[in-house]
């Protein structure tokens, strides 16, 4: 405003201002006539004249909302002379009805409690029933003493701003029913690449439980329970690296693999040998692709089973005796699959009599942060944890980690599987496992509670 | 749900002694139980008062919020039984503003033994027009209403719902916000207007037994005269006293008139 630029208009009420403010005595030309009569609007301009044509609308209103005052740019805008509107109508009468009824529910009581409320968007209904989209700021007016007095109002046209503001809410409305879809989605194909239950191993229970971090993503942790023959059972559990589809195509082709491969050999480490070969030769061109998988074999052996497993690159996992000790199962077996050529994995046994259950986990478990700190969970605490639970089973083991991941549901960052499995302390029927729990999958988890 | 205790859930605030004779307070649609701030502290001086927010709004749980169960008005009357069955309150005087003030009516008509008086303030059993009745709206008014609430989202965003919900590891956030006592999650908001402004109760008054006061304003664009006038005549044997206030929040507007029209028939005989 510190000088009157070219720009400003040169129309304006010219009662021969002050004939020394142009910088050009010579005869004014068209330059310093307008910087002339910029100045003479400036000397002009009051409070009086900027309330009344302000670029927008001003109102104040009794506390009550009766119209005390209103400036003649909302007066145009409404289409209203200043008596049909002063000591006669109410703030909330120049609302549509819907508006008025979100400022009797809202815009008034915050008003009365803040003292001031800014920023809220109604429609203003002009004389001739049009509709004016605006946003209205209050304040109440106090005296010195605190007293409220008045309600002072400002009004701004927002046609463009709310025309802008419907396409937002439009997008965001349809990216909800997009995330909707695409949670649908993720949940039907994990789904598909776990099993819908467990089966029943005749004295053995089996339970497991899957953890999804993101309701966005297919996670890339994978488990199975399976017979090979009539008194023979294969099992696997295992990471892939990654999420999303990608990793759901790799977990599809794992799972297959190493159905398949131990229908022609069941020694755990050929078959995790062959699942690396299948995922060197698919995945030649892309070498990011691996997984950490561990497989066993369980044969009937006397009141319990023994058990064959061989680890690529997987977490030990946890056995817990039926005397009350629990320690980590060291697996040897080979490195992380699908990262080298022609590698072999040895298999170790270990025996499962009754009341041991064994335990096996992705690490999704092991690094979820604990919220103290950046801390992880730890192998440490899931050692702990397990030597308090020992002796257990598989149901019992499962739902004492799933009340663990309930409490760090912030925290869980990667996917995480576990599958128990035990052999009851006392011979009797074979374990039934249960259904899957209805709807578990809407809340990031399923769970196969054998 | 049922896992919490209805105190937490309604966000349950006592305020007054207790042993006197309890008074209910319940907010309408639109914000929580700040709404009371200007007539709880002088009812505290004679009466226990109990405050709440409605599940969806104020400080309540928002978790325990379920769309099926807040569907009607009786999804919340029956928290409104629940608080005075959990804090073993006797002949609770029910005071409910607005849509609130039908909840009572249901409430009582259902278990009438729990309550001593029912004060509706600025009752309205049905706002849309019917044949032969005025409510003062039409559906497509509610319509408008809605879309209001869509483009008003008073500064909620997704990102500040867990402070909203209630963060116990940083209670500050909470008091810094503005608009914080009218501020919902938008669908909550958007399905507590439609079950409160398409709701009909005009049928459930006359079951209500026991002694009741109708507090209407002189001006109110939500609950007009007449309709404060048809509580009154289907509520048999209701009271009506017309305060001295403008809009529909005389609590807010003219306190004082409010509170003593409140404590008087409170104090009243029964």
């Amino acid at each position: 405003m510190s000088n009157g630029g070219h720009g400003l208009a040169s129309g304006g009420p010219d009662d021969g201002g002050p004939d020394d403010g142009g910088p050009d005595d010579g005869g004014p030309d068209d330059g310093g006539r307008a910087q002339e009569t910029a100045f003479t609007a400036l000397l002009e301009d009051n409070a009086e004249d900027l309330y009344e044509n302000a670029p927008c609308g001003y109102l104040c209103t009794l506390l009550d909302g009766q119209i005390a005052k209103i400036n003649t740019t909302l007066l145009t805008w409404l289409g209203y002379t200043r008596d049909q509107l002063v000591g006669r109508r109410y703030f909330s009468d120049l609302l549509t009805v819907g508006g008025r009824l979100y400022h009797e529910t809202h815009f008034a009581p915050l008003l009365s409690m803040q003292g001031e409320i800014g920023g809220v968007a109604l429609e203003l209904q002009a004389a001739d029933g049009t509709r004016l989209p605006v946003l209205v700021s209050s304040a109440v007016k106090a005296s010195a003493a605190g007293e409220a007095l008045l309600i002072r109002t400002t009004i701004f046209d927002a046609r463009d701003r709310r025309a802008y503001e419907r396409e937002l809410l439009r997008a965001r409305q349809e990216a909800e029913h997009e995330r909707e879809r695409l949670q649908r989605l993720v949940t039907t194909l994990q789904r598909s690449l776990l099993p819908p239950a467990l089966p029943a191993v005749p004295g053995l229970e089996a339970a497991a439980h899957y953890r999804i971090a993101s309701l966005d993503q297919v996670g890339g942790d994978f488990y199975d329970l399976f017979p090979l023959s009539r008194d023979r059972w294969g099992l696997f559990l295992g990471d892939v690296c990654g999420k999303g589809a990608h990793a759901a195509a790799v977990t599809s082709l794992i799972r297959y693999t190493l159905r398949a491969a131990a229908v022609y050999d069941d020694d755990p480490g050929t078959v995790l040998s062959t699942l690396n070969a299948a995922l060197r030769q698919e995945y030649l061109r892309d070498d990011r692709d691996f997984c950490t998988a561990i497989f066993g074999v369980l044969n009937p052996h006397g009141n319990g089973f023994t058990l064959s497993l061989a680890s690529g690159g997987h977490p030990a996992p946890l056995l817990l005796r039926a005397n009350g000790t629990a320690g980590y199962q060291p697996t040897p077996g080979g490195p992380l699959i699908g990262v080298f050529d022609d590698v072999t994995y040895a298999a170790t046994t270990i025996r499962l009599d009754p009341g041991d259950t064994l335990l096996l986990y992705t690490d999704g478990l092991t690094d979820a942060r604990t919220g103290t700190g950046n801390g992880r969970y730890g192998d440490e605490a899931l050692h702990t944890l397990a030597r308090n639970l020992a002796p257990t089973t598989a149901t019992a083991a499962i739902t004492a980690i799933t009340a663990l991941l309930d409490s760090y549901s912030e925290g869980l960052d990667d996917d995480t599987a576990v599958l128990a499995l035990s052999v009851p302390s006392r011979a009797g029927k074979p374990q039934r496992p249960a259904e899957l729990p209805p709807g578990t999958m809407a809340i990031g988890a399923i769970g196969a509670i054998g | 749900m049922g896992g919490s205790n209805a105190r937490g859930r309604n966000n349950v605030v006592l305020m007054g002694r207790a042993g006197r004779p309890a008074v209910m307070l319940a907010n309408g649609f639109g914000c929580d139980q700040n709404m009371w701030r200007l007539v709880a502290p002088g009812l505290a001086r004679d009466f226990r008062v109990v405050l709440f927010d409605h599940v969806g709004s104020g400080r309540s749980e928002l978790s325990a919020w379920r769309p099926e169960q807040y569907a009607t008005l009786d999804g919340y009357a029956d928290d409104v039984l629940r608080i005075c069955r959990e804090l073993q309150l006797r002949q609770v005087i029910f005071v409910g503003h607005s849509v609130s003030a039908m909840m009572g009516v249901l409430a009582a008509a259902r278990e009438p033994e729990q309550f001593g008086k029912l004060i509706l303030l600025c009752p309205s059993p049905r706002y849309v027009d019917d044949t032969g009745y005025r409510g003062g709206f039409s559906r497509p008014d509610i319509d408008e209403l809605l879309e209001s609430l869509d483009s008003n989202y008073l500064g909620w965003s997704a990102a500040m719902a867990p402070v909203i919900m209630g963060n116990p590891g940083r209670p500050e956030l909470a008091e810094e916000l503005a608009n914080s006592f009218c501020r919902t999650d938008p669908q909550i908001a958007r399905a507590f207007a439609r079950t409160t402004f398409l709701s009909d109760n005009r049928a459930d008054l006359a079951r209500v037994t026991v002694p009741t006061l109708v507090l209407q304003c002189s001006r109110d664009v939500i609950a007009p005269p007449e309709v404060g006038a048809f509580v009154h005549a289907q509520i048999p044997g209701s009271s009506l006293v017309i305060l001295p206030a403008t809009g529909h929040c005389p609590q807010l507007s003219a306190p004082e008139a409010t509170l003593g029209a409140i404590a008087a028939f409170a104090a009243g005989p029964p």
